[in-house]
């Protein structure tokens, strides 16, 4: 067995662009605007032709050789290592985090050129930061708490803001909350902006994601409308799922989403990031994924402080890809360190 | 570029895929390619290359079919024909099975073959052209196996000559062969000089599936070999889809010579994008509509139509789309838009393009492209008058044209105002709107939500100068079907001339005068030219005196047809009521009339003509609520509406021999379905006119819907032809004045109903068949998409 453990990176061993990953590195975060109710009204969503476009997307994107090597190491890059089980414990989120900090095998990296190759943050629930963030010292990683009594964000709104409070002061540096659906499904577009600005306004220094819950808005009308009125109250990120939903992130629902931000960074000049989450367990997923962002949004959100895949075993696959790319052989699971 | 670039970069790369197998097959036929004829391949006589547009190298070489070997394929085609019908629908089903079979067993040989060919990126002949080729064939197995039940007492045509154009090439040749095959008619099949590849390797597969020998027959060559191919006498069907000057050359070429025609011609479509529309899915629209195959479509959405409040915002982000699109090396998997098919086109592109003025025109820039290829980059022109060429004629490249509009009525009117009718796009998410607009736009197909879609099961062709016929579906089926029964011998009927003292001098008061008028928007009115003509009966005495309309009481006649749209709108219902009536009149003036009659034909049939009148007005009564569209079965969740409706105002010529139940037989099928009529009645037997128009002022029938002339066939039938404010002409007249017809059409490709010489029988079921409901209605496809 191969030790899971790796020393921490020194600062000199990392390529730059994986020194850290915290969001917004480059730009301003978003800092929100007015809740603009005629934009939100106008936001339209055709499901059929969505779906369409989205069909269309694999055969008129096609990434192959040093390009899907590259593409899928970016995609590593971009990976919110997560444990959300009600068994975790602080050996099991060191075990992650060390994981996280080499989560591709060494050997395969340096054929590939890209020796310090690191996720984007590993993704807990509140009890874990601590322990996660005594494992990622020095690594540049950050944690991220979900928060706001995920995944149903139904506990009082109180002790959801308490409970962010709590995970910025254990450490957290990105808190993923789950807004209100009912505000959504009631068309209560007000008390969604006002729940999101007090989130932010908790979160303080910490990046704030806002996980929609889109497998249960109904409509992907509605999930434009909710990207829409999340950033206008200032999330930083806005994210697809909490992975609890019977349907997480889909490739319709992320169009959607996509071209809310492009919307909104069109119109406001903030550009906000964009987290799909649950279901993407193949490489050639994230493939279409990242071609997704790609065409809708442009490679200057193809990058961490941008665009994160909330993901347990899509590391797994990448991995076993990567090798094929170095050896050309096909790989299987148990040729790469669990994490 | 190291993997370490590319992570940075996040640049896509190449995806070839290989053409190791299609040059592999090119390379076993360097030596030319002969044509398919009676199963087998004639000898090659190389006389023209094929060459890959997006490199100009040679992929083969190919002979050209002049006028023997024409012969030679329309004679297979005709020595094999009777025994491909007598194998009957299940035997054909079989044959059509096992070739779509073949298509899907080497789709990726075809696809591949086809992007080599034609230039089109291969993500579209892999996931657009084969699939749907495949899927064609599998729809008219079916077809084949339900013939007799689903189209009884119809029958094959014959001998059909196909000829297909470059832009889709063996997704056309599968729209062609499959019906014509499937309904029991053998095949000359002429694909594009630039693109006739993907044939000939489906010939080959014809051959492997042991298709009998002349069921299909596929000949090369260029326009010369088409216009042969089209004019030959061995021919029953011509099917043409391109150009809408060569498509008029061939309306021309074969009038009278009693050939059935379908055309698919240009199109310039509209694409309206109404304020409520998710914007950016209609951007992701036009992708598919206008640089979908380099905007090389025929139905391409190539005019935007964009609402004024959200134009600014909609172009900005179409800008942007475009500078995402990629263009390159067709067999490459990672782009969107490859090579314009050959110079040629490309320079037509680049000379129309010439013609915007400076700042109209926005291209995004390219990075570099293959060398010795024509590719022509996505672009959009803004501003322009209506009146512009680019705005108006159909470019046939990856150019879009855009305009704004203020309410929906401007964007029908924006829409409608063009010689061509092929295809609409409506973006809205009000389904009141979008469902109100489609049936405004003189199309053949609408799309709401979505644009380019395409299926088997699915009717698709044009009105105005987009054509006429239906390809798909039952209804494209009909294209290649004819009634078993062929009518009789529609012989001259002469007037009967003056006897001397025939006339006897009336004792006492003389009769009061009457005189008959043309019936023109619901008034008597008198002929322009002043002349009336003498009419007697069979014993040469005088009945009366027919006014002799010329041209211009058509051009009134016409008028007043078009100003009667309301009649197209109202309801089935509503217009059985006023069939009803016309009825009920009719019957109570019976007896005279069939006195009448028999004064006129000098026969003793009278009442025979009326009791058939009366049944007549019944049966279109009956049909006018009952002759319905249908949903079509396409793989979408959502509807693909083939909707009949009118024609618009038909142009009729009425049989001689049976002055009133040849009118009747004409004005009923034609009111039923919602069209206006301008008839010329018999011209032997003209006095008929006026006891009709008299029923008509009494039945409720608005003024201008049914109209009637009477005079000289010979005459008016050009003027009919030639009159762009008719859509649709019949030619029953026993002067046979087909050729003159159809002829004349050309001009304004009017769809046209000629009889070559035979008429149905007029007293039997022949008389109202199917056949004049079909006339007197066009097959409008609305998809709609659904689902939230």
């Amino acid at each position: 067995m191969r030790p899971t453990q790796t020393t921490p990176h020194t600062a000199a061993s990392v390529p730059p662009t994986t020194a850290t990953q915290l969001p917004q590195l480059g730009a301003a975060r978003n800092p929100g605007t007015a809740l603009d109710m005629a934009w939100v009204r106008s936001a339209q969503a055709n499901t059929s032709a969505i779906e369409r476009r989205v069909a269309s997307l694999p055969g008129r994107r096609s990434v192959k050789g040093a390009y899907q090597a590259a593409w899928l190491a970016r995609a590593v890059s971009c990976i919110d290592l997560t444990t959300l089980s009600g068994d975790d414990t602080a050996d099991r989120v060191a075990r992650l985090c060390a994981k996280a900090r080499q989560p591709v095998r060494a050997d395969i990296l340096a054929q590939l050129g890209l020796p310090g190759l690191q996720v984007g943050a590993v993704c807990v629930y509140h009890e874990m930061v601590a322990p996660a963030v005594r494992a990622l010292a020095g690594s540049g990683i950050p944690v991220a708490a979900v928060s706001t009594g995920f995944p149903a964000g139904l506990s009082p709104l109180p002790l959801r803001i308490a409970e962010i409070e709590a995970s910025v002061q254990a450490g957290a540096q990105e808190i993923d909350i789950v807004i209100s659906r009912r505000h959504v499904l009631g068309g209560d577009w007000g008390a969604l902006y006002q729940e999101m600005r007090s989130f932010r306004a908790a979160c303080g220094g910490a990046h704030v994601k806002a996980i929609l819950a889109t497998g249960e808005l109904g409509s992907l009308r509605n999930v434009a409308r909710a990207s829409l009125v999340c950033m206008m109250a200032g999330a930083d990120f806005i994210k697809t799922s909490t992975g609890k939903e019977s349907v997480n992130a889909t490739l319709p629902v992320s169009l959607v989403m996509l071209r809310a931000i492009r919307d909104y960074y069109q119109r406001t000049g903030h550009k906000v990031g964009y987290k799909p989450a649950g279901g993407i367990s193949k490489a050639k997923d994230a493939l279409s994924y990242l071609a997704l962002v790609h065409d809708e949004l442009g490679t200057g959100w193809l990058h961490p402080d941008l665009l994160r895949f909330g993901a347990s075993s899509l590391l797994g696959d990448i991995e076993q890809q990567l090798e094929h790319h170095v050896s050309g052989a096909y790989s299987a699971p148990w040729h790469h360190p669990m994490g | 570029m190291r993997i370490s670039e590319i992570f940075e970069t996040m640049a896509l790369g190449p995806a070839p895929e290989s053409a190791a197998e299609a040059q592999a097959w090119l390379q076993r036929h360097s030596a030319g390619f002969g044509h398919f004829i009676n199963g087998r391949f004639t000898p090659a006589q190389p006389a023209f290359d094929s060459t890959n547009p997006a490199t100009g190298a040679r992929l083969a070489r190919l002979s050209h079919a002049g006028q023997p070997e024409i012969d030679a394929a329309v004679a297979a085609a005709g020595r094999a024909q009777r025994r491909w019908a007598a194998l009957g629908g299940h035997g054909r089903a079989r044959y059509l099975y096992a070739l779509a079979r073949m298509v899907q067993k080497h789709a990726r040989l075809f696809a591949v073959l086809e992007a080599l060919d034609n230039g089109k990126p291969l993500r579209e002949t892999r996931d657009i052209d084969i699939p749907l080729v495949h899927r064609h064939f599998y729809h008219h197995a079916g077809h084949a196996q339900l013939l007799e039940a689903h189209f009884p007492g119809q029958g094959p045509l014959g001998v059909c000559a196909q000829i297909i154009p470059w832009n889709f090439p063996l997704l056309m040749l599968a729209w062609k062969l499959a019906p014509a095959l499937a309904a029991g008619n053998c095949v000359v099949l002429k694909p594009a000089e630039q693109t006739s590849l993907t044939a000939l390797l489906f010939a080959q597969i014809c051959h492997e599936v042991g298709l009998p020998r002349g069921v299909v027959n596929i000949i090369t060559g260029d326009g010369e070999t088409g216009a042969a191919l089209a004019a030959h006498p061995g021919v029953q069907k011509v099917a043409f889809t391109g150009s809408t000057d060569v498509g008029r050359a061939i309306r021309r070429a074969t009038a009278g010579q009693g050939k059935a025609l379908t055309l698919e011609l240009g199109g310039k479509s509209a694409y309206i994008v109404c304020e409520d529309a998710d914007i950016d899915s209609a951007v992701e629209g036009l992708v598919d509509a206008i640089w979908m195959n380099q905007g090389q479509v025929c139905c391409a959405g190539a005019r935007l139509l964009v609402q004024e409040g959200i134009a600014e915002t909609f172009l900005a982000r179409l800008r942007a789309r475009m500078a995402k699109l990629r263009l390159g090396d067709p067999l490459d998997k990672c782009i969107d838009i490859g090579a314009i098919v050959s110079a040629q086109q490309a320079q037509r592109i680049a000379q129309m393009l010439a013609t915007a003025p400076e700042g109209s025109v926005y291209q995004p820039a390219q990075p570099s492209l293959p060398e010795g290829g024509h590719f022509v980059p996505p672009t959009l022109v803004c501003n322009l008058p209506q009146a512009h060429p680019l705005m108006q004629e159909e470019i046939f490249g990856p150019v879009l044209v855009a305009c704004s509009f203020r309410t929906h009525a401007e964007a029908i009117e924006l829409a409608n105002n063009t010689r061509y009718g092929l295809a609409a796009t409506i973006w809205s998410e009000n389904i009141n709107l979008a469902l109100g607009l489609a049936p405004q736009l003189v199309a053949g197909v609408v799309w709401i939500n979505c644009t380019n879609m395409f299926d088997a099961a699915a009717p698709f062709g044009g009105l105005r100068d987009s054509g006429f016929g239906r390809e798909g579906g039952p209804e494209g089926m009909a294209a290649y079907l004819a009634p078993v029964a062929k009518g009789q011998p529609a012989k001259p009927v002469p007037a009967f001339g003056p006897r001397q003292g025939a006339t006897p001098a009336s004792a006492g008061l003389p009769a009061i005068d009457q005189t008959q008028k043309l019936y023109i928007g619901g008034k008597q009115a008198r002929p322009d030219s002043g002349y009336s003509q003498p009419v007697y009966g069979a014993k040469g005495q005088l009945l009366g005196h027919a006014p002799q309309a010329n041209r211009k009481d058509l051009r009134n006649a016409v008028q007043a047809a078009q100003a009667a749209r309301g009649w197209a709108s109202s309801s089935g219902h509503a217009r059985a009521q006023v069939l009803y009536y016309l009825a009920e009149n009719l019957q109570s003036r019976a007896d005279a009339l069939a006195h009448a009659l028999n004064d006129m034909t000098g026969r003793r049939d009278g009442m025979a003509e009326v009791d058939t009148s009366l049944e007549r007005l019944f049966t279109y009564a009956a049909w006018a609520d009952k002759y319905d569209g249908r949903v079509a079965n396409v793989p979408l969740r959502g509807l693909a509406l083939a909707l009949r409706g009118p024609v618009g105002v038909i142009g009729a010529l009425c049989p001689d021999d049976l002055p009133l139940l040849g009118l009747i037989s004409v004005l009923g099928p034609a009111l039923a379905m919602g069209n206006r009529a301008v008839v010329v009645a018999s011209q032997p037997f003209p006095l008929v006119a006026g006891p009709v128009y008299q029923l008509l002022e009494t039945s409720d029938i608005p003024p201008g819907v049914a109209n009637i002339l009477t005079g000289q066939h010979a005459e008016l039938a050009p003027h009919m032809a030639r009159h762009a404010g008719i859509d649709a002409i019949w030619g029953f007249s026993n002067t046979n004045l087909s050729a003159d017809i159809e002829a004349a059409s050309a001009d304004t490709l009017k769809r046209t109903w000629v009889n070559n010489g035979r008429n149905p029988d007029w007293f039997g079921p022949a008389g109202a068949g199917r056949a004049f409901l079909d006339a007197a209605t066009e097959v409008k496809t609305v998809w709609v998409p659904y689902g939230e």
